[in-house]
């Protein structure tokens, strides 16, 4: 027996809470007001709060002999006709299931990102490379539309099934006119309007030429030296970094640009004095390291920066901005702030604050205001002021206890990027990236600070034994990374005991 | 107030004769039940059977006018023994719940229930959670109706097919005097299809009517020695009669081709898959039409004998296809065949995987398997030994495993259960680590990342007394304190009992959190005792703590605003620290903010149309106070608080971003305040339709502050 006739089947593969089931429901009411017999399935269950879920729907034309179809409850690999995936990793998975394939899949996805909690959770960067996706969808699939839906769909202000739906509608892949899936749309009957703009939308964005979709490399694009900015001081600056290698003149600017921003005109002047130093090696990737990494080191985040970037106009402008707020139209802002004593102490005088610290006076004295957090309302005139008076601090900065620490702190990382050069380049390289380790407020910075020492100490240990440098270069790198794994720092400890082994015992 | 609304569904369970219904399976059967003439309906909410529930709860109106008394019962076990109305009064009854987990709460009844016999037909419609998506261990019920004895129908997943076994399901039961479970899996119960209606019908007695003229059978009672008899009746009475009931009324179905060497005895409600199996090896058409004859038992249990004989007395070989184990049905089979056919040669799990759902693919592999051994010659080469590659062979596709990353459940964006965790999580940085038993519920999401907190898991509502051979008690050697969490919903399902009294009575000296979000919100957000909605069948509003305290706890702390999570985290720390002896309970409440939004949303709506002031929420990071060390999500999951590439080229980490999904919850601010993580989350409010007086102080505020903003610029120009 050879079954002439097969029913189109449709696999949706979202995550809870992306209105999938509406999508769903929208098909479901389309191929039945068509006349077709239709069956859906899903499966809810636990899934519906936030993990992925598949939803299968399978159609036919009616029968001219008035026969009832026997249709399938779940997808079976090598047998769906349309997968619709709500994410990228979504798309993803549908393929590794194996239900897209060459034959007969259409696969209609959404290239927007919503990281999945292990992502999220990484002390440093834990995004999954999308590339992989994208080229297993290139062989996975007969053909695929691929587009940012969700861009679309806020745009539209509207949600990402309905763009789903139009680019389903616009993939032909089911043998209904446009204006019956605007008629599903419309028999739902909640947000009819929005729906139907974001399902044309969908529908006509799914029609363009596929562009090639731009796989995001990771290092943010950096462009070169901006445009001046009519601040002569500052922009003899710039143009005194215009000698160093391009490659390094956009972080260069980023870097001037942080550290004057958070100082003074000298306090950039040494920074690019600093980088020149290493940048006169003539080693592109040491330059474009050191200046990042010594701009951060340099423009440390302490209460008078936090202050600082609270107040500003453009953050005023930008958050109005996100918030739709138009002109005239009440804008309350409120800061989560919660300083420790050590936080506050640090900006003293240096002597005054090394004597409070030692004597725990200063924990004492300041407990009463700093027990509980502050709700701070930046927009309110008070609070601004406060803001405003703690910003205005940075004059006596240069003097403060936590200014001393840092510059010293810095300087030793510089002694050690130092002496690693001589010994490798890719080593001082590595050694100024373990920067990255340094971030953070309050116990997370001091755990951050912890880590980065550790590092550091091996990196001694390194240039003390006369580990060659390309092996030097290895294990900072791998230190480093292991820091980043997780915030306790259990991985470093590893790798730490591991480096105690390896290191020194195969030494030289 | 459950999650969803059922207006439309209401209207369509009203629908008369002829008219076509079309929605999902579990309410088809709603409406099957209805038809059917039930006189009362109880039940206890979970997937995948709450719609059930759900739907009947917003049509009183119908069910008043119909005589169907319903009822939210307290749990499974209340469900069951609801059905006690059916055991002297001729009086149709049905209650649902999940299973397998409902069924064990549910047994004790359901056995005193089976042994006397009903004589009003009694239907357990059970939602069977088995295989992928499932949220609760992997069991069959089957071994239910064979220990007590109750029939159990499994029907083909097809609505007419389904609602016909409503229908037909009490008329067995009455037929036999015997209970009846009606078992619908989890993907026939969420199928979208049709049928075509009848009329409802009132129930012959109704609940009143049998309560102003009460009967009593002492027979009827397990009681000794009446119970001895029960046994004998279920054996030479009950039984003969259902099997009698089953063929006379065709319950199960003879389908495909009615002659072959091989055949197949499959349950009804694998029937679409196995069906879909066949088609793919080419020996069936999509409507039904097979080479093979297949034996569909739409009866579970029991096995008809004499049908399985007929089946199977021309055949060489027969495969049972039933899932999940042990394999009872192959079992008994197997004992027939070698008494009555020891010629057929039967097949079931040596062909087909021992547990696990059998999806279409794994059907179609077993049938390979028994083609190959059985009927070589049916299907080609081809498909007996397919040599192509599959797509998941190919090196991109395979390499997806590494990339694809999992998707765990979690708590829902603005959630107030995510709060009481993140406090867990820093006095767990305080005090170390503690044995953490865990309970059934959306709380249940903190065993996984980020929280990555819980030890075990036994059952719902049974959190304290899974942590109770850890009370110390007497010991007088040192021990750190357990925590126990449970919900509002476990609380008042058994929680009270189990896990309360029973830590007060053994004078427990642990920790008790409950997380009461005023709905069973993993349920569906369905009403419970201390809900503070005021529905105007159920009586509400009995607080968690009174009752706690009426069993004798006397270290009671009620925080009723979980989003303090400084609070949260003293009053954790507190009760694990104290030196006062006893169990030291804490009631943690902060309404289900699925529910909240659905409550809420319409009235702003309202507000914005009619010109009132409202005001908008949300968070924001600031990303340039943000260093990407990511400690808030660690804390927090939230899935509207995620990273994104920082614009700044000096971050090579990605920093931390709210999405639009933000409900203004206030997690994300309150866990930065009291772990003391960071500066750069803030909350905006902006007002709508504000009075004139607000919009004048917003200028004269937008003035004063622009003017100390641009006198700070023009002496330190911003560069970054």
């Amino acid at each position: 027996m050879k079954p002439e006739k097969k029913p189109i089947s449709i696999a949706v593969c979202a995550m809870g809470g992306q209105g999938g089931g509406v999508l769903v429901s929208w098909i479901v009411t389309l191929a039945e007001q068509c006349g077709w017999v239709v069956q859906s399935t899903s499966v809810p269950g636990v899934a519906q709060r936030t993990g992925a879920t598949i939803y299968y729907i399978e159609m036919v034309p009616p029968d001219p002999a008035g026969r009832t179809p026997i249709l399938a409850l779940m997808p079976t690999p090598g047998e769906v006709d349309i997968v619709i995936g709500a994410e990228l990793m979504e798309g993803g998975r549908a393929m590794l299931r194996g239900l897209v394939t060459p034959e007969r899949t259409t696969l209609i996805v959404s290239t927007h990102r919503s990281y999945a909690v292990e992502e999220r959770i990484s002390p440093g960067d834990g995004r999954i490379d999308p590339a992989a996706v994208h080229e297993a969808a290139a062989i996975a699939a007969r053909s695929v539309i691929a587009f940012d839906m969700e861009a679309v769909a806020q745009q539209a202000k509207s949600v990402i099934s309905a763009v789903m739906f139009g680019a389903l509608a616009a993939s032909a892949a089911l043998p209904f006119p446009l204006s019956a899936f605007h008629d599903a749309i419309r028999r739902g009957g909640i947000g009819v309007k929005a729906s139907i703009r974001a399902f044309d939308l969908g529908a006509a964005r799914a029609t363009q030429p596929v562009a090639q979709q731009p796989v995001p490399a990771s290092p943010s694009p950096v462009p070169g030296l901006q445009q001046l900015t009519g601040h002569t001081g500052f922009d003899a600056l710039l143009s005194r970094a215009a000698a160093l290698p391009g490659a390094a003149h956009g972080m260069v600017d980023a870097g001037l640009r942080r550290v004057a921003d958070f100082q003074d005109l000298a306090y950039a002047e040494v920074y690019l004095a600093l980088v020149e130093e290493f940048a006169a090696t003539g080693h592109e990737a040491l330059s474009i390291e050191a200046a990042r990494h010594i701009a951060n080191a340099m423009a440390y985040d302490d209460i008078i920066k936090v202050a600082d970037l609270k107040i500003r106009r453009t953050r005023f402008a930008r958050i109005a901005g996100e918030m739709g707020a138009r002109g005239g139209q009440p804008l309350a802002i409120t800061e989560f702030m919660h300083p420790r004593a050590e936080e506050v102490q640090a900006i003293l005088p240096y002597g005054l604050g090394l004597f409070l610290e030692k004597t725990g006076l200063g924990r004492r004295l300041l407990a009463p205001f700093v027990k509980t957090g502050w709700r701070v309302r930046t927009d309110r005139l008070r609070w601004f002021m406060l803001l405003f008076l703690t910003a205005e601090l940075y004059r006596l900065r240069p003097g403060s206890l936590r200014h001393r620490r840092e510059m010293r702190h810095r300087d030793e990382w510089l002694a050690l990027v130092r002496a690693a050069w001589r010994l490798d380049a890719n080593f001082a390289v590595e050694v100024l990236r373990c920067r990255r380790l340094v971030k953070g407020y309050s116990d997370t910075h001091a755990r951050g600070l912890s880590k980065f020492d550790q590092v550091m100490k091996a990196v001694r240990k390194l240039l003390g034994h006369g580990v060659s440098g390309a092996k030097a270069a290895t294990w900072t790198r791998f230190l480093r990374d292991a820091a980043l794994e997780d915030a306790q720092g259990k991985a470093l400890e590893q790798a730490l005991a591991r480096f105690e082994r390896g290191a020194m015992v195969e030494g030289n | 107030m459950a999650e969803r609304s059922f207006a439309h569904e209401v209207k369509q369970l009203r629908i008369g004769a002829g008219e076509v219904f079309r929605g999902e399976g579990i309410l088809a059967i709603t409406k099957a039940l209805l038809q059917s003439g039930v006189g009362y309906v109880a039940g206890y909410q979970g997937a995948p059977i709450s719609h059930l529930m759900d739907v009947l709860a917003d049509a009183q109106d119908l069910l008043a006018e119909l005589d169907v008394h319903f009822e939210s019962s307290a749990s499974e076990a209340s469900a069951a023994a609801t059905l006690a109305a059916s055991v002297m009064y001729p009086i149709r009854g049905a209650v649902t719940w999940k299973s397998t987990a409902g069924t064990n709460v549910a047994s004790d009844a359901l056995a005193n229930l089976s042994s006397g016999g009903v004589k009003g037909g009694a239907l357990i419609i059970i939602g069977e959670d088995y295989g992928e998506g499932s949220s609760i261990m992997q069991e069959r019920s089957h071994a239910f109706a064979m220990k007590s004895q109750m029939w159990l129908l499994d029907p083909r997943p097809s609505l007419p097919c389904i609602v016909d076994m409503v229908e037909k399901g009490f008329q067995l039961s009455e037929a036999s005097n015997t209970p009846v479970m009606l078992q619908v899996r989890i993907r026939s119960c969420h199928m979208h299809g049709s049928f075509v209606a009848r009329e409802n019908r009132r129930p012959a007695m109704t609940l009143n009517e049998a309560s102003l003229a009460p009967r009593r059978d002492p027979a009827r009672i397990v009681l000794p020695p009446a119970a001895y008899r029960q046994e004998h009746e279920k054996l030479e009475q009950r039984w003969p009669a259902a099997v009698a009931y089953v063929k006379a009324a065709g319950l199960n179905e003879f389908l495909g081709a009615t002659e072959g060497d091989v055949g197949l005895i499959v349950l009804g409600g694998l029937y679409n898959n196995t069906l879909r199996a066949l088609m793919r090896l080419g020996l069936a058409d999509l409507y039904g039409e097979s080479v093979l004859p297949l034996y569909v038992m739409n009866v579970a249990y029991p096995v008809i004998d004499d049908e399985v004989l007929e089946f199977c007395r021309d055949k060489k070989s027969v495969l049972v296809i039933e899932e999940g184990q042990p394999d009872y049905i192959e079992q008994a089979i197997g004992r027939l065949l070698h008494r009555h056919v020891p010629g057929c040669m039967l097949h079931g799990k040596d062909m087909l995987p021992k547990g696990g759902e059998y999806t279409v693919e794994t059907l179609t592999e077993g049938l390979r398997g028994l083609i190959a051994c059985a009927a070589p010659d049916l299907i080609d080469n081809a498909a007996r030994a397919p040599n192509e590659m599959a797509i998941t062979d190919e090196p991109k596709i395979a390499a997806l495993a590494r990339t694809v990353p999992a998707r765990p459940a979690g708590f829902c964006t603005g959630c107030p259960e995510r709060p009481i965790f993140a406090a867990m999580k820093l006095v767990e940085g305080e005090l170390g680590p503690h044995h953490i038993a865990s309970d059934i519920g959306c709380h249940l999401f903190s065993i996984l990342p980020p929280f990555n907190l819980g030890a075990t898991t036994m059952g719902y509502g049974l959190a304290p007394a899974s942590a109770s051979a850890f009370n110390g008690l007497g010991s007088g050697k040192p021990r750190k304190r357990t925590i126990a969490v449970m919900g509002d919903g476990g609380f008042w399902h058994n929680g009270l009992t189990s896990g309360i009294g029973n830590a007060v009575f053994n004078k427990s000296d642990d920790v008790i959190v409950i997380v009461d979000n005023y709905y069973s919100a993993a349920t569906g957000g369905q009403d419970i005792p201390s809900s503070r909605s005021s529905p105007p069948t159920r009586s509400t509003h009995h607080p968690i703590s009174r009752a706690i305290e009426g069993v004798g706890v006397e270290w009671v702390r009620e925080v009723d605003h979980t989003y303090d999570v400084t609070r949260m985290r003293d009053v954790l720390r507190e009760a694990l620290t104290t030196r006062k002896a006893g169990p030291k309970v804490i009631v943690a409440s902060s309404e289900c903010m699925l529910n909240r939004q659905r409550r809420e949303k319409p009235l702003r709506r309202k507000a914005l149309g009619a010109g009132q002031r409202v005001v908008n929420q949300r968070f924001g990071v600031d990303e340039e106070i943000c260093t990407g060390d990511h400690e808030c999500i660690r804390l927090s999951g939230c899935p509207s608080l995620s990273v994104r590439p920082s614009a700044d080229p000096l971050k090579e980490d990605p920093v931390a971003s709210i999405d639009q999904s933000c409900v203004a919850c206030g997690n994300c601010g309150e866990v930065a305040d009291a772990a003391v993580l960071c500066p750069s989350f803030y909350r905006a409010d902006t007002v709508v339709n504000a009075g004139w007086r607000e919009r004048w102080r917003q200028r004269l505020r937008t003035r004063a502050v622009g003017v100390l903003q641009r006198w700070r610029e023009s002496r330190r120009p911003v560069l970054g």
